[in-house]
């Protein structure tokens, strides 16, 4: 498991995922925002890709984790049981401690 | 790249056959003459905007010495060289190697680079499947797929049937896929909308002791690597 002495969120610490509402080449889907989870890794730093998308390469690097949620907090008529999850990768500024 | 016009195109099939046999049509009256050559439909029809857009801007980066020729033709040939034998064989790696599968389970890229796998991803992250949590690979956003290591993805994988399903309802799509859980497992299901791409590392199938590697490998199908499928059949 990878470590960063400069990433904000520990691995099992509770977060909720922002909704920004920015328009572009945005990674955070839609059915994730204002969702709550958990950390489950920190991936690493890598450029922005809101940026890198529009030509603007060589940016800043900013911390990417694994948010996982549980399904059930995603969809209140989610099909199966409690312990089903989702995992997706989230950056540093879409996040928020919960 | 269905308009490269730089090889003819009417040699991709096998040519160790005999131009006279009758090609399957069974005529029923036994003569013997030569039946014409299937045909194959010319490419060249109209180019769409973006394969025209591509020739063009291809030949432009040539002509100004940005790339080679050769370079792009080594590409491809990269490119070719991909398919889920690749993620296939490291599995089968995984299965009979435990430090092998610590490895790969720590860094998917420097694993497959340690087969001589020539990997264009950033980076690859293997999960492994447990008794207890079976793991399924979406992109919702477009069609991420580590594709160094399985080729080019199913039609079904970048369908948006299967990109809003597989998140929404993972056990029904699992059941479509002929794979029914029990609720003691997790389905967990990775969304693969950012910088990492996924292989899922499946549990070995039971019976498979003492296979050799590539029989291992043999058992691994390109959708057990997304989780949509598990090893097998085992032989008996």
């Amino acid at each position: 498991m990878r470590t960063d002495q400069g990433a904000a969120y520990a691995v099992g610490e509770r977060v909720r995922i922002k909704d920004l509402g920015k328009p572009g080449h945005v990674r955070t889907p839609i059915y994730v925002r204002r969702k709550t989870g958990v950390i489950d890794s920190y991936v690493g730093r890598f450029e922005n890709p809101e940026e890198r998308a529009y030509g603007r390469i060589g940016g800043e690097r900013i911390p990417l984790y694994r948010v996982r949620l549980k399904q059930q907090d995603l969809w209140p008529d989610y099909e199966g049981p409690e312990r089903d999850t989702l995992v997706l990768e989230i950056y540093d500024h879409w996040l928020e401690r919960a | 790249m269905t308009h490269d016009h730089d090889h003819d195109h009417d040699h991709d099939h096998d040519h160790d056959h005999d131009h006279d046999h009758d090609h399957d049509h069974d005529h029923g009256h036994g003569h013997s003459h030569a039946h014409p050559h299937p045909t194959r439909e010319d490419d060249d029809l109209e180019l769409t905007y973006g394969e025209a857009k591509f020739i063009a801007l291809r030949a432009m980066l040539i002509e100004k010495g940005v790339i080679t020729g050769d370079e792009v033709r080594r590409r491809l040939e990269i490119n070719d060289m991909a398919g889920p034998h690749q993620g296939a064989r490291m599995v089968a790696r995984a299965w009979l190697d435990p430090d092998y599968k610590a490895r790969m389970l720590q860094d998917g890229k420097k694993a497959a680079i340690e087969l001589g796998i020539q990997v264009t991803e950033a980076e690859v992250m293997a999960i492994e499947n447990t008794p207890g949590v079976h793991n399924l690979v979406v992109c919702t956003l477009c069609s991420c797929y580590p594709r160094s290591l399985l080729g080019e993805p199913p039609a079904w994988y970048v369908s948006k049937a299967y990109r809003s399903r597989a998140v929404r309802e993972p056990r029904t799509v699992l059941k479509e896929f002929g794979l029914a859980f029990p609720e003691e497992v997790e389905i967990r299901v990775h969304d693969s909308n950012a910088d990492l791409r996924y292989i899922i590392l499946p549990l070995r199938p039971a019976g498979t002791e003492g296979m050799t590697e590539e029989e291992l490998a043999a058992l691994v199908s390109r959708d057990c690597l997304v989780g949509a499928a598990l090893p097998g059949p085992v032989p008996a």
